[in-house]
Order: C-alpha cells, then sequence, then structure tokens
C-alpha cells in the first residue's frame, strides 16, 4: 500500500497524445489494464463496501440480512474488550514506534560507517525478516518457554527475570508477543534507513566534522535531518501496521491469557469465524479502516502544509 | 599510523554491530540445532549444541506433518500465484509506463484507495462472497485472492523499470509494424526481466509465508499449504520440541537457501514494495 503514497504521481502519464486517436485504440490500450481494476474490484473494493455496509447489519453470515443502523457502533463503545484491544494495538504503536526504529537507526548508522563486511550484516539483520511468523512464533516460544527454554537455563545462574511463563502471564503476554514480532522487523528498517543515509551528502558530514560536531552530533544534526522523508514513512507504515497486526498474536496466546493479548484484528477475527456474528465483526473492520485513514490523511495534510515527507 | 587510528575508532563500531547480528542470527540457529535433537535433550539443553544428532525428526516431520501434500499445495500455490501476478500487472505496467493512457491519474488514486483498505475489511465479505460461488477450499480461490493482493505491487515495481527502458528500441519495432501486444511481448518483456524477477520472488515469499488467508480460505487440511499446516502441526505435537522445530526447518530451509542466493534481489523488492512481511 505505502509505495503508491509514498510516491504519488508515479502513475501519472508519460507523455499526453499528440493527436487524438480512434476509439478501438483506447479501448486496446484500456484492455492491458483491465484486468488489475477487475481483479482488484472483486478482491478488493467490492467486499469492502459489502463491508462497510455490513457493519449497519446484524448478520450472523447466513440468512436474511437486518439492517439495525448504528447499534453495532453503540455496542462496540460500550465493549470492554473492544476498547481493551484498541488500547493493546495502541501500545503496540507506541513500542513499534520507540524501539525498533531506534535499533533500525543505530543499525544503519554504524553500518553506513563502515566498509568492510557491510554485506554480511545486512543480510544477517534482514534475515528474520524473510522468516514466516509460524516459525518465528515457533522459535521463540520455545526460546522463552517456562520449562524448555531460556528462563530456567539462566536461572540455574541466578538470574531469575526470564524464568517465568511470558505469553502466558497476563502483565507480559502483549510486551512478549511484541517482541517476537519486532525481533523479525527491526533489521528491515536498517535496510531503509541505510539506503537513506547512503544518499547524505559527504559534504555535509564534512563540515559538520570541521565544525567540532561529535558522531552522536553528526547523527542529530546531519543524518536525522536527511533522512526525514524515509523516517516519516517508516513512522506511517508502522502506524497503519500495527492497526492490522494478526499472525503472531493469533499464533501465538490467540489474545489471551483472559485478553491480556487481545488486539482488534483477533478480535474481530473471533467474532466473524468463531461466533458468527459477522455484522459486529465489520463494525470492528470499519474501526481499524478508520484508523489507516487517519494515519494517511495526517501524512497527506503534512505533506500538504509544506513538510518535506 | 591514520590506517591503525582508523581501525580502533571503528572497532566499537564492529562491537555493537555483532552484538545485532548475534541477536538476529543466534535464535535461528538456535532452531536449527534444536532440529536435530532429542525433546528430552532440548528440555535438559535448550540452546547448546546437540550430544546426539537425531536426523530422524526430519523424515518423522515430513510424515506426521503431511508435508507431501501441503509443499505440493504450497507450491501450486506460489507458483500459480506468481504467473497470474506478473502477468496481470506486467500488462498494466506497460500501459502504465509505454501506453498513453488518458486519467491515469485516477488509476493511480483507486490504488492508493484500494491497497490502503485493511484486509480485515474485506476478508469476511469476500469469504461469503467464494462461499456463494464455491471457491472456499479450492486452491483457485486463494490464488485468485492472492493475485488481487500482490498484483499492485508487482505493477509499481515492473512500471518503474519499464518507465526506463530506451524509446528506441519500441519505436524500432512499431515502425516494423509491431502491435502493442507484440512490442510487449518481444520488447517490454525480455528487457525488463529483472524486475519480473525480483517481484516475483517478493510475491513467492509473501504465498509461502502467507498466514492469515490460507487459514481462513482453505481449512480443509487437503488443500492447506505449509504455514497453516505447520500452525497446526505445532498445536498437535506441542510438547515435541524436536519434531516441530524439524517441522519448521523444513519450511523456512528453502527460503533461507534462495535468500542467500538472491539477497541483492529480495532486498530491493521487499524494500520498494512496502509489503507487510
Amino acid at each position: 500500500m505505502n509505495s503508491f503514497i509514498a510516491n504519488d504521481g508515479a502513475f501519472a502519464s508519460v507523455r499526453q497524445p499528440s493527436s487524438r486517436p480512434s476509439i478501438w485504440n483506447v479501448l486496446g490500450r484500456w484492455a492491458f489494464i483491465m484486468p488489475l481494476i477487475v481483479l482488484n474490484l472483486i478482491v478488493i473494493i467490492i467486499p469492502s463496501i459489502f463491508g462497510l455496509l455490513l457493519a449497519f447489519t446484524d448478520w450472523s453470515g447466513y440468512g436474511p440480512i437486518n439492517f439495525i443502523g448504528t447499534a453495532n457502533f453503540t455496542k462496540l463503545f460500550q465493549d470492554k474488550i473492544f476498547f481493551q484491544s484498541l488500547t493493546h494495538n495502541l501500545v503496540w504503536t507506541a513500542f513499534f514506534l520507540t524501539i525498533p526504529i531506534a535499533v533500525g537507526l543505530l543499525g544503519a548508522y554504524l553500518l553506513s560507517s563502515i566498509r568492510r563486511g557491510q554485506m554480511f550484516f545486512r543480510i544477517a539483520y534482514f534475515l528474520p525478516y524473510v522468516i514466516a511468523s509460524v516459525v518465528n512464533a515457533q522459535l521463540w516460544r520455545q526460546l522463552l518457554h517456562p520449562r524448555v527454554g531460556i528462563g530456567p537455563l539462566l536461572a540455574q545462574q541466578g538470574i531469575t527475570f526470564l524464568d517465568f511463563p511470558i505469553f502466558g502471564t497476563r502483565e507480559t503476554s502483549l510486551m512478549g508477543v511484541a517482541f517476537v514480532d519486532a525481533w523479525h522487523f527491526w533489521g528491515f528498517l536498517v535496510i531503509l534507513y541505510l539506503s537513506a543515509i547512503a544518499a547524505v551528502d559527504v559534504e555535509l558530514y564534512e563540515v559538520a566534522r570541521l565544525d567540532g560536531a561529535t558522531r552522536f552530533q553528526q547523527f542529530r544534526y546531519v543524518t536525522l535531518p536527511s533522512i526525514r522523508p524515509t523516517l516519516v514513512f517508516t513512522i506511517l507504515m508502522i502506524t497503519i501496521w500495527s492497526s492490522l497486526v494478526f499472525d503472531y498474536v493469533y499464533i501465538m496466546t490467540n489474545g489471551g491469557p483472559a485478553n491480556s493479548s487481545e488486539v482488534m484484528g483477533t478480535y474481530l477475527y473471533q467474532h466473524a469465524f468463531d461466533r458468527f456474528d459477522v455484522g459486529y465483526a465489520a463494525s470492528i473492520g470499519v474501526m481499524m479502516s478508520l484508523w489507516a485513514m487517519i494515519a494517511v490523511a495526517g501524512f497527506v495534510i503534512l505533506r500538504r502544509r509544506g513538510w518535506d515527507i | 599510523m591514520l590506517k591503525k587510528q582508523r581501525v580502533q575508532s571503528s572497532l566499537p563500531n564492529y562491537i555493537v554491530l555483532t552484538i545485532l547480528a548475534l541477536f538476529a542470527l543466534v535464535p535461528i540457529f538456535i532452531l536449527f540445532i534444536n532440529s536435530v535433537k532429542s525433546t528430552v535433550e532440548i528440555g535438559k539443553n535448550p540452546i547448546g549444541f546437540p550430544q546426539e544428532i537425531l536426523w530422524e525428526n526430519f523424515p518423522n516431520a515430513w510424515e506426521k506433518g503431511g508435508y507431501a501434500d501441503t509443499v505440493r499445495n504450497s507450491v501450486i500455490l506460489v507458483s500459480s500465484t506468481i504467473v497470474g501476478s506478473l502477468t496481470i500487472a506486467g500488462l498494466a505496467a506497460y500501459a502504465l509506463a509505454r501506453l498513453k493512457l488518458r486519467g491515469s491519474g485516477l488509476i493511480a488514486f483507486y490504488f492508493l484507495v484500494g491497497t490502503s483498505v485493511p484486509p480485515q475489511l474485506f476478508m469476511v465479505p469476500l469469504f461469503v462472497m467464494w462461499r456463494q460461488v464455491g471457491l472456499i477450499n479450492t486452491h483457485l480461490g486463494l490464488i485468485i485472492i492472492y493475485c488481487g493482493l500482490y498484483s499492485p505491487f508487482a505493477t509499481y515495481l515492473l512500471r518503474s523499470y519499464m518507465v526506463g527502458l530506451p524509446e528506441e528500441f519500441i519505436e524500432a519495432a512499431r515502425i516494423d509494424g509491431a502491435s502493442n501486444m507484440q512490442v510487449f511481448t518481444k520488447i517490454i518483456m525480455p528487457l525488463s526481466w529483472p524486475g519480473f524477477m525480483t517481484a516475483g520472488l517478493v510475491i513467492g515469499l509473501n504465498v509461502w509465508n502467507e498466514f492469515l488467508f490460507a487459514l481462513t480460505f482453505l481449512q480443509d487440511p487437503t488443500y492447506k499449504p505449509i504455514a497453516t499446516s505447520l500452525f497446526a502441526f505445532q498445536g498437535r505435537f506441542s510438547r515435541d520440541w524436536g519434531l516441530t522445530s524439524a517441522g519448521s526447518v523444513i519450511m523456512v530451509l528453502p527460503v533461507i537457501i534462495l535468500f542467500l542466493l538472491l539477497q541483492r534481489r529480495f532486498i530491493e523488492g521487499l524494500t520498494a514494495g512496502g509489503l507487510k512481511g
């Protein structure tokens, strides 16, 4: 989704026609793009409109569809578990906007200043990103398992802070899952930031050094402002993706224990496919879309206001 | 003297970078060594090297996890989605990059909206639609969905390749009387194959790893791809850590090998598109 946002105008036509072509010629050209448009209408646009409408019904997925006005949303605003889920998505966003971005920036900045072995580090950091969520989940469930993980091993050495069921404890389940997702994700940020840093004018650093800037000051006053478009872009991506998170939560805790790691995505899924409350699930879907819309609108408004992002 | 100084000043960098690399690699490494341990040994020795290498975990996992079927299912999904979405995206990218389309700004806006919609909004209605036409629990049903999800990304990537192609080749072909379609198959496709390859790799990886749609649209175990059947396998043998680790390695090994061989293309494609991994 994001490439289109970051590069609007990318689809602008290459050249304007100089003379009016025949109708068959025009139709012939449109025929090339029609399969893409039709497929997207069927798979994304039509069901999305259908989804918006279903949010105002009490449909179970079978039988007649009754419109019930905004009753689903009234119920949603009184639903404690929904608000809990929404809060968890916000916590998730806050976590992803801080620690993975910080580690990503650190990795990219250090990597940009070395020559030898840069390739090795890039591959190493990126590797977890290509591994499936099911596999990453399994790997960390074992590593952080209260009986067969590193927790009891460390406990033998007197280090006990990991010696408990992280994914099975209400206080830690959400952050545990977020950690696993972040472990798989931060290397992706390193690569994005690294290519942005590589494009920074080297002379800016020279000037900063002559002015006696320390390495941190160079980072703060040269690197960071220069890569601001990429930084803002990743912030937007993370904000949108954090509202959609599903895989890791569903696989590792399924929202438990006692909804302590429930997010909107898993709560929606539960209503749609376990409780057959399709109308209510659709209203959660509408709230998730609203989140993405607000994020994109904020991005567009800031850009209109002349922010270089 | 100067060289020595430089080495000294970059040493802290290397230390931090190495710690980060260990953080990324060691868990994967542990998964691999645990896949050849017995579950009893993992209990006693969760992260160390195995005392006894148990290769049997692999045939066991392959057998009990029904991998012969799930790998076949995944290969069908991956290859069909790559062919389908690259065909659709290749044609569309050609039109956007090379044919003078009026209203292509509108198309850009359409994809801006169409691809920012959360899957959770359209997934449930899509499920109902697919149920109506009998596409639930069929590979074709999921392939159509994947083509719809990934072809906008491929279009974007391919378009940027095609815009850069030299105009002379195309002009020459047109003078020889080639149609738009002939220009596409004879000139554009051969010249932009790196773009097709990058897009194909990224789409293949995404389909191989995809979980949410596979979970929803293929519930019959006979049709399940490797990701969701591994999930079920992990649930069924949740205490047999050696076995489930081997099952995970079977899924991830082809990806890691392919990634190491073609890492430039993978990284280029994955960072260009903004697909959620």
